[in-house]
């Protein structure tokens, strides 16, 4: 009942996007080049997705996000683990960490082009920057705010490191992991459309500067609401998943 | 003498100030005890039972378990603490399993040994929960297979039953009693209960604090089940209330 009503909701959310849509359509005098009306959009994506352009392009920009996100994710967590159980030596990282972090990815766009061409490694290393700091800074939270008993209890046990780490503490802030993997996915899913709309010749991003070159804005539309729809679908599945493994790991709730 | 403290102290530095958990403590205790360290907070009783366990060890003096000095948890000492410390990601049989993986148990094996315990304290149904749909009552039981599962020499309970209701309580009061003397375990209790004390101990170390330090040590001269409503048990209850100084002295007002 309540997964219904929120399939309604999601129904009824999307038609008054439709329609507020149609109505700027219909009132604007804009040329129906620069702004187009649903219908044409919707045209528009039913042509890329039968020839077979918008499923090349996914294919290209799922492979890189899943390369660059992945990569982040595991790097991070792992240094997360370490620095977390390690303050003295993270009290000298975290300066660095905290000066890095607002830089937006885009930044090191020039330097990463020049570095590795055009190409797939550019949007990789963007989402990589992009999902890096986040995991980092929640995992090092994380482990560093365990319940202490969890490692008294370890301690009298006999259980020593390495064990440690995949027994207790991994497990222990894992909840908090989860949520910093969560909030990274978004991150790294809005800066795979900015890096590929610089350092790449296939993708979403790339097809965004793509339709605007040929002035064509309902593949423009056609494939931001793609990007969007994407971006919701990963989201959804993340989420699915993080209460999965909760449920496993004993239940939040 | 199987447990030896001698002239112990456990003093810290809080805010730049030391402070004194405990001063000058003797204490010996023999092999099967079961032991209740009694007092109001701030007595230094559960700094007292860290430092025997290993986990914060004593500032002056010297603390001995069976002639070797004590500086750190032993996997042959086990403690109880009152918020169960299990680890809520693993099952019921898996926290009990936790203190034999590292001793290279194989996995039928563990798991015989797991079963057993949590046999013993009345938990089979719940083998596959995860601690957080239990009790509080049933988590201490857990925590309870867990320690008895690595078959340990001593038993350290940081005041176990202090977060459970009355009723829970006295029926793991019950229980830890009868498991004390069927496993034939060294016990080392903190409460500030004191029918809790009088229920369970062989003898009661009783703390005052401020700073803390041991007022007397009383045998409890109960064997074997007690009864706590039975006139023995009231009197040695009366002895530790009056060594409180907590009987209230009768004013009579004569008319005459």
């Amino acid at each position: 009942m309540k997964k219904l009503l929120s399939f309604k909701n999601i129904v009824i959310s999307l038609l008054i996007l439709l329609a507020i849509w149609q109505i700027i359509f219909s009132l604007s005098s804009f040329d129906s080049a620069l702004f187009p009306s649903p219908l044409q959009a919707f045209q528009a994506l039913i042509d890329m997705i039968s020839s077979g352009v918008l499923i090349s392009h996914i294919g290209s920009s799922m492979y890189r996000f899943a390369m660059g996100y992945v990569s982040a994710v595991v790097t991070a967590v792992l240094l997360g683990l370490i620095l977390g159980r390690l303050p003295k030596v993270f009290q000298y990282i975290n300066p660095a960490v905290q000066l890095l972090r607002p830089i937006s990815p885009m930044a090191w766009m020039p330097f990463i082009v020049l570095w590795f061409g055009i190409g797939d490694i550019p949007a990789i290393v963007i989402i990589f920057i992009a999902a890096f700091f986040p995991v980092l800074l929640s995992t090092v939270s994380a482990v560093s705010g365990i319940d202490p008993i969890y490692l008294k209890v370890s301690k009298n046990f006999g259980i020593r490191q390495p064990h440690i780490i995949w027994k207790v503490i991994f497990p222990a802030s894992f909840p908090q992991i989860a949520n910093g993997i969560h909030l990274a996915l978004g991150t790294a899913w809005v800066f795979l459309v900015a890096g590929e709309m610089v350092g790449a010749q296939s993708g979403l991003g790339y097809l965004v500067i793509d339709a605007r070159n040929n002035l064509r804005s309902d593949i423009l539309f056609a494939d931001i609401i793609i990007i969007g729809l994407i971006g919701l679908i990963l989201d959804t599945f993340l989420k699915v998943l993080e209460k999965q493994i909760l449920k496993s790991w004993g239940g939040a709730d | 003498m199987y447990i030896e403290v001698q002239n112990a102290s456990k003093t810290f530095l809080q805010n730049g100030k030391k402070f004194t958990a405990f001063n000058d403590v003797s204490l010996s205790i023999e092999k099967g005890e079961f032991i209740c360290l009694l007092g109001p907070s701030g007595c230094g009783k559960s700094t007292l039972l860290n430092a025997i366990a290993g986990f914060s060890p004593v500032t002056e003096g010297s603390v001995k378990i069976d002639g070797k000095e004590v500086k750190e948890p032993s996997v042959k000492n086990v403690t109880i603490f009152q918020n169960y410390g299990l680890l809520p990601w693993r099952t019921v049989q898996k926290n009990v399993e936790l203190g034999l993986e590292p001793k290279k148990i194989q996995k039928e094996e563990r798991h015989k040994i797991a079963d057993k315990y949590i046999e013993l304290v009345g938990l089979s149904a719940f083998k596959k929960s995860h601690p957080r749909q239990l009790s509080g009552g049933m988590q201490q039981r857990v925590s309870i297979a867990r320690a008895l599962a690595v078959d340990p020499d001593i038993i350290f309970m940081d005041e176990p039953f202090g977060a459970l209701d009355a009723i829970t309580r006295m029926k793991l009061q019950d229980d830890i009693l009868s498991i004390s003397k069927q496993e034939k375990k060294t016990i080392i209790f903190v409460t500030h209960d004191i029918e809790e004390a009088v229920f369970l101990a062989d003898r009661i170390v009783i703390m005052t604090p401020n700073p803390g330090k041991i007022k007397s040590i009383v045998t409890v001269p109960l064997k074997g089940h007690r009864e706590r409503t039975a006139s023995d048990f009231l009197q040695v209850r009366d002895k530790i209330f009056d060594l409180f100084n907590m009987k209230h002295e009768e004013q009579i007002e004569y008319i005459i």
